[in-house]
């Protein structure tokens, strides 16, 4: 099939043949790598919303951006950060990296994988397409509540349902074609037991995902008949239940937050014992510790609701199940600490960025069973302590570990090295802002800054122009990192086939940069092989 | 790696999220049920209850509680729609009865479903109705007006920290078609 389209891309325009190669292209690299590009190009859009909103915040008052339209980029930088970059990142990363670290040739589903990618750009058109309709973007956070978003949401919500319905598909049938693709096509000798951690965490991701979306898809559709077609799901007034909005987006939402971070944990899982070199510590208690985390996540859905008056009895369960969540937490951090114990670290850039995951993961972790405290949380509830919590579980946790992927496998990828002096400073740097935008938020929170304003009393002012300071550095390291990597693509120096002296598994097997088809006749992986 | 086996696999995973779609209307119902029996999110029985069964011995001679009423209109509704009583004071246990006053405002004949809600929640399970207007669809001509009842007791079971509590229904447009034609209700809707 490929050489038929190749012989006749000879006779079309060179750049009639650029389009058709990408968007007719059923190749796991180079969708992994469209996958990449699109939510690198959205986390600047979603990024860029966020330096307007630390700019409006930089002092008390209305400045800049009128609260109603503070509102909507509000919205959309949650959105799309959770929907167009996190997300689409990680997916790309599958792409790229299952079936090379499997010795597989190709995805299972090579044409649905084109599709499940070719969906995204037109859902984020769309959902960006909002912001320069009549009545404006949606308004109502990114975690859309009725009747915010069903009595008063603006006339473009009904895009937005449509939108959220087509990343929905594209990550449903996404996820189907890694669950396929591990369980079908894994070379001869490699047991799940022998999987790297990257594909195990995607494995339990891509299931999370089947079962969340839908339940994502389900509830948009409430909301489009409840503003259409005369049902009343939410709409207490008509017999319905706006507070049973929350329970079904929280169904799907915390399943979301851990699909948003499992796949960093297979990532610093992969990254760390190269550097230490050294196997990871504890390669069956990871796998099981994330098999835990998943089960969990489905059970502890009321902890986003605290506020909203349920029994003692529901909230005292919710509280414990959070809490429970902990421990396998735990084990992964111990068992990441174990396999640095006297290793031979070095740290190189991928390295600096994972031990900076699991450091300032934790710190989020830790927020997180703060509020997890039924009494505690009734104060933290809807405070910027909630921002600060989460924005370190993202931020240090979900893009560090993505930046950390780049570093490590961009050598595979385009057969260069990046420029490892920038890539420290890059580290440092991000480093740095991140922990100067965020933890100051942990204070104003716990002083009582309500999140989701544009303005705030005097009391906040300080705390909030050192967040807006370190945010326009952090915005200003991504540039960095843009740099870094698009120089890396075009040139420098060569990489080897292993790249890193302790890299083990099979992607280090093949040249780099890795051929377009890799694995037509699939390794044999012999029994004393890893973990 | 057969192809059979991809197939299956992809069929099998289509079919769980499908599932899944389901089950998050299967909530819905489920979310009803739980609340019925908890009484969480202030929804009354959809039903009258039996004078039979009323507890009369249970009456707290010495208890009152105070009940606010409100009643608004759903949007589309062109009706007034008030209680007759802002609010009255009750004994638990013992009968007590209410009127609201309806007035069809439009110009054609309107059909609206009142729907009940009682806050503070927890008290919706006690508030019981012996009769009520919300129980049928409510039909008035063009202009017309009437009072329509509520007969009700509050459970001497009710918590002893709840004094107050809020009855509030909202009127629902089910059909303003009635005695109109086809060119007047699209006219109503532009108007709208």
């Amino acid at each position: 099939m490929d050489t038929h389209s190749e012989s006749k891309s000879k006779t079309r325009h060179p750049l009639l043949a650029f389009a058709a190669r990408w968007l007719l292209t059923t190749n796991h690299k180079e969708i992994g790598t469209l996958y990449l590009c699109l939510s690198f190009l959205l986390f600047f859009i979603a990024g860029s919303m966020a330096m307007f909103m630390r700019l409006e915040l930089f002092e008390p008052g209305i400045q800049f951006i009128d609260p109603l339209y503070y509102n909507q980029i509000l919205t959309l930088h949650g959105l799309i950060m959770v929907f167009g970059a996190v997300m689409p990142a990680f997916v790309g990363l599958a792409n790229w990296l299952i079936p090379m670290m499997i010795g597989a040739p190709d995805m299972a589903l090579p044409r649905m994988n084109n599709f499940s990618f070719w969906i995204l750009p037109f859902a984020f058109a769309l959902l960006l397409s909002t912001l320069f309709m009549e009545g404006g973007a949606p308004n109502f956070g990114w975690t859309f509540y009725a009747p915010l978003s069903t009595t008063y949401g603006p006339p473009s919500t009904d895009f937005f349902i449509l939108g959220v319905h087509m990343m929905g598909i594209s990550s449903i049938l996404g996820a189907i074609n890694i669950i396929v693709t591990i369980v079908n096509m894994r070379a001869p000798g490699m047991t799940y037991m022998k999987m790297p951690m990257f594909v195990w965490t995607w494995l339990i991701t891509a299931f999370l995902l089947i079962m969340v979306m839908p339940v994502l898809a389900g509830v948009v559709t409430m909301m489009l008949t409840d503003r259409h077609f005369g049902t009343s799901f939410f709409e207490a007034a008509g017999g319905g239940d706006p507070v049973l909005f929350q329970h079904i987006f929280w169904f799907f939402g915390h399943p979301e937050v851990y699909i948003m971070i499992l796949p960093g944990f297979g990532i610093a899982s992969q990254i760390i014992p190269t550097f230490a070199r050294k196997k990871l510590f504890g390669y069956h208690s990871m796998v099981y510790a994330t098999l835990a985390i998943a089960v969990l996540s489905f059970v502890v859905w009321g902890h986003h609701m605290f506020t909203t008056g349920m029994p003692v009895f529901a909230e005292l369960f919710i509280m414990y199940a959070t809490m429970l969540i902990a421990v396998p937490t735990g084990v992964k951090i111990f068992n990441w600490v174990a396999t640095m114990w006297r290793g031979s670290m070095t740290f190189e850039t991928p390295m600096l960025f994972a031990i900076g995951f699991v450091m300032m993961f934790t710190i989020g972790g830790f927020s997180g069973l703060m509020l997890a405290l039924v009494p505690a949380d009734f104060q933290y509830h809807d405070t910027y302590f909630v921002v600060a919590h989460f924005h370190y579980v993202l931020y240090p946790g979900a893009i560090f570990g993505t930046m950390a992927a780049v570093y490590y496998w961009l050598p595979k990828w385009c057969g260069h090295m990046y420029d490892e002096r920038l890539g420290k400073i890059h580290f440092w740097a991000a480093t740095f802002a991140v922990n100067l935008t965020f933890f100051p938020m942990h204070f104003t929170g716990l002083a009582g800054m309500p999140r989701r304003i544009p303005d705030y009393s005097l009391q906040f002012a300080d705390f909030n122009m050192v967040s807006s300071i370190g945010a326009g550095l952090l915005g200003l390291t991504q540039i960095l990192f843009l740099y870094i990597v698009v120089t890396t693509i075009r040139g420098g120096r060569k990489a080897t086939a292993q790249v890193w002296e302790g890299a083990e598994g099979l992607e280090w097997t093949i040249p780099s940069p890795a051929p377009l088809h890799t694995f037509s006749t699939p390794p044999v992986i012999a029994e004393g092989d890893y973990p | 790696m057969s192809q059979r086996d991809k197939k299956r696999h992809t069929t099998l995973l289509l079919a769980l999220a499908v599932g899944m779609f389901g089950f998050a209307f299967a909530l819905v119902p489920l979310y009803d049920v739980f609340c019925e029996i908890t009484g969480l999110n202030g929804k009354t029985s959809g039903q009258a209850e039996l004078l039979a069964e009323i507890d009369r011995s249970a009456a707290q001679e010495d208890r009152e509680v105070r009940i606010e009423f409100l009643a608004s209109v759903a949007r589309g509704m062109s009706w007034e729609f008030r209680p007759m009583d802002k609010e009255i004071s009750v004994r638990p246990g013992m009968m007590n009865k209410t009127t609201f006053f309806v007035r069809n405002r439009s110009n054609k004949t309107v059909i609206g479903q009142a729907v009940p809600s009682v806050s503070p929640g927890q008290a919706a399970q006690y508030l019981k109705k012996i009769e009520c207007f919300c129980f049928e669809q409510q039909e008035l001509m063009a202009g017309a007006e009437m009072e329509m009842g509520v007969t009700f007791y509050v459970d001497a079971e009710l918590p002893a920290h709840i004094n107050e509590l809020t009855l509030s229904y909202t009127m629902f447009l089910v059909s303003d078609l009635v005695g109109s034609n086809e060119h007047e209700h699209l006219s109503s809707h532009n108007v709208r």
